[in-house]
């Protein structure tokens, strides 16, 4: 092994289920095992984060998938680039909502509830009845700007021709504190990582109607973030970071592992939350709600298989687009430039090799035209892929992302002009 | 458009779970010409509380979940006539650095001179790395307090087993920490530890 730049690293992350691959190289000795000592800050807020990283009392963290691409484009109030190398995990999210809007949903849309339990049809019935009688607007939460909590809901809401801003409010609150907020009627709905969501149903107060994995197959959620300047001049450390959090996350692929964790992820030491609905969450049993069925969804969270770990490019461009999509960047953004400099597979294969593991060749790949799983070709041969469906059945193309875009209604109407929003320049 | 005249005080909502330091800040703003028109130390509806006291400037302890809620509210000006933005110019990155550093952070409203926010800041940080130096100052004397304690314990064990006189006992703790190069304390700590597991 090369010789380590630093060996004393601090990484922030936030208490939910999807922090698990950090508990994991942390209290398995993985970290150690890479010749790292590690401190794992567990923070109250994703601003937090991005602050601390920004400015260094943080070596890394983990993130929302977006948040590397807003904080090195300045969306948001710290304009800094970024850099990821390691997807941590896919799915692990959902959209819940209150019993009451559920059982409006039922009297409104009964006949279009039951044959699209999963989509927002029923909720549409919902708002426009409640504008004929000049009801208040909804309002749903979420967890940050520029998460995919926020872009995930959105999409959903837009599925069905409502306007995420128009018809109803949206909100950020933080996710330990979505189910009071629920039962106290302050908002009507969330989109929020688990174990928010079963905690709520465990409370029986609401209803979770869609997961992340049904929104889009195998989509990415949380990733690991240092800045760029951090990984020039830590290249090593960065690679054996890299190293000990696949080996995290391929432990984590053994459901009896996840077992085994889930104590330790629920102490009061991580997510701080019940036992049980972050055992449910970690090894994919979804309630949905108190006297519903208990389902079997063991691809809710990923954290290894299906090349979960690869930063594909493809889902950057993606969630730059959704940033025009819904306003935040108003001038279109120079896609792949921006896509390469921040979502870094050329680092993710080298460290991948390392632990003799292939990785796909291609950076990019169509998404929404798999409706189960295939392959991609790597080194040694295909590498196995889940599906990519998203919940319209629609599909991107990475190489055309305007007109992807512009397919998407509602969307904000970017000001097309020659001023293309790109990285800070390097020295 | 600029709504505020530079006479007129800068409305000033402080949010922090920790009372006392709260209320450090909310004196030390009230004795620099701030008004301090809400303290919030509880867990609040903040989009609520922003809307009707209508603050000039948020400052926000740092660990306070409520920080997202506020990164937001910049977004929802549709909704909510109070944007509020990080003040964090270019040129003012070395501030909102020591502030970050000190555990805390601000909220601005658009309108607002950033001239005229960073004195505020400044008296912010300044208070929260006081209250920090008190809180570590603290920890400090009830550290020397528990030596001492153990201090004393492990002369009555010598006094005990050797009959030494209280004055012995101490000259012997003192001579051992001298020849290990170590603390007094820590002698005294290590000399208890290992009778515990003597007995």
């Amino acid at each position: 092994m090369h010789d380590l730049e630093k060996s004393q690293l601090t990484l922030g992350f936030i208490p939910l289920t999807d922090c698990a691959p950090l508990v994991v190289a942390k209290e398995r000795g993985l970290f150690a095992k890479y010749g790292l000592e590690v401190t794992l800050s567990k923070e109250t807020s994703w601003a937090n984060i991005r602050d601390k990283l920004a400015i260094g009392i943080l070596d890394g963290a983990q993130l929302l998938a977006p948040m590397p691409l807003a904080m090195s484009l300045g969306v948001g109030p710290v304009h800094k680039p970024m850099v990821t190398a390691m997807v941590l995990s896919l799915g692990g999210n959902a959209i819940t909502v209150s019993d009451t809007l559920y059982q409006e949903m039922q009297r409104i849309a009964a006949a279009t509830l039951e044959a699209k339990p999963h989509s927002s049809d029923a909720l549409r019935a919902v708002i426009d009845q409640r504008r004929r009688e000049y009801d208040r607007p909804l309002t749903f939460a979420t967890v940050f700007p520029t998460s995919t909590h926020n872009y995930e809901l959105r999409y959903w809401l837009a599925a069905s021709g409502i306007d995420p801003d128009r018809d109803l409010q949206l909100m950020v609150i933080p996710p330990p504190q979505m189910p009071s907020a629920l039962a106290r009627g302050e908002i009507d709905g969330y989109c929020v990582g688990e174990p928010w969501n079963g905690v709520c149903v465990a409370e029986g107060i609401c209803h979770t109607l869609v997961t992340k994995y049904q929104l889009w197959n195998n989509s990415p959620e949380k990733v690991l973030g240092v800045t760029e300047e951090w990984a020039e001049q830590n290249p090593n450390t960065h690679q054996a970071l890299i190293m000990a959090l696949l080996e995290a996350c391929r432990w984590l692929d053994q459901p009896d592992n996840r077992h085994q964790v889930a104590e330790l992820v629920a102490s009061s030491r991580y997510v701080n939350a019940p036992l049980k609905a972050v055992r449910n969450s970690l090894t994919g049993v979804l309630q949905r709600h108190p006297q519903g069925p208990v389902e079997e969804q063991p691809e809710f969270n990923l954290f290894f298989r299906n090349a979960a770990n690869f930063p594909w490019r493809s889902h950057a461009v993606w969630f730059l687009t959704q940033m025009v999509r819904w306003g935040q960047l108003g001038h279109p953004v120079d896609f792949h430039g921006v896509a390469g400099r921040v979502f870094r597979p050329d680092l993710y294969r080298t460290a991948a090799a390392a632990l003799g593991l292939d990785a796909p060749h291609e950076d990019y790949k169509r998404e929404g035209e798999h409706h189960a799983a295939h392959g991609v070709s790597g080194s040694h041969g295909p590498i196995g892929l889940g599906s990519d469906r998203f919940i319209d059945g629609a599909t991107f193309d990475p190489f055309n992302p305007l007109r992807y875009i512009e397919s998407q209604l509602p969307h904000k109407e970017p000001r097309f002009t020659d001023n293309v929003v790109s990285l800070p320049r390097r020295d | 458009m600029h709504r505020h005249s530079p006479e007129e005080p800068i409305r000033v909502l402080l949010v922090d779970r920790t009372p006392g330091r709260a209320a450090l800040l909310q004196q030390a703003l009230s004795d620099a010409g701030y008004q301090v028109v809400a303290k919030l130390t509880g867990e609040v509806n903040l989009v609520f509380e922003v809307s009707r006291v209508q603050p000039d400037v948020i400052i926000i302890d740092l660990e306070s979940p409520d920080r997202d809620t506020l990164e937001q509210m910049r977004e929802i000006s549709r909704h909510q006539p109070r944007p509020v933005v990080m003040f964090a110019d270019d040129e003012d990155s070395q501030t909102i650095e020591s502030a970050i550093r000190a555990g805390v952070s601000a909220y601005v409203v658009d309108d607002l001179a950033s001239t005229r926010v960073r004195p505020l800041l400044d008296v912010a940080i300044a208070r929260f790395r006081e209250y920090q130096a008190l809180r570590e100052e603290l920890a400090k004397a009830k550290n020397s307090l528990a030596e001492r304690k153990q201090i004393d314990r492990a002369k009555g064990l010598l006094m005990q087993r050797k009959g030494y006189s209280e004055e012995e006992a101490y000259q012997a703790l003192r001579k051992l920490a001298m020849d290990s190069n170590k603390r007094i304390g820590e002698v005294a700590q290590s000399l208890l530890t290992a009778a515990e597991v003597l007995i």
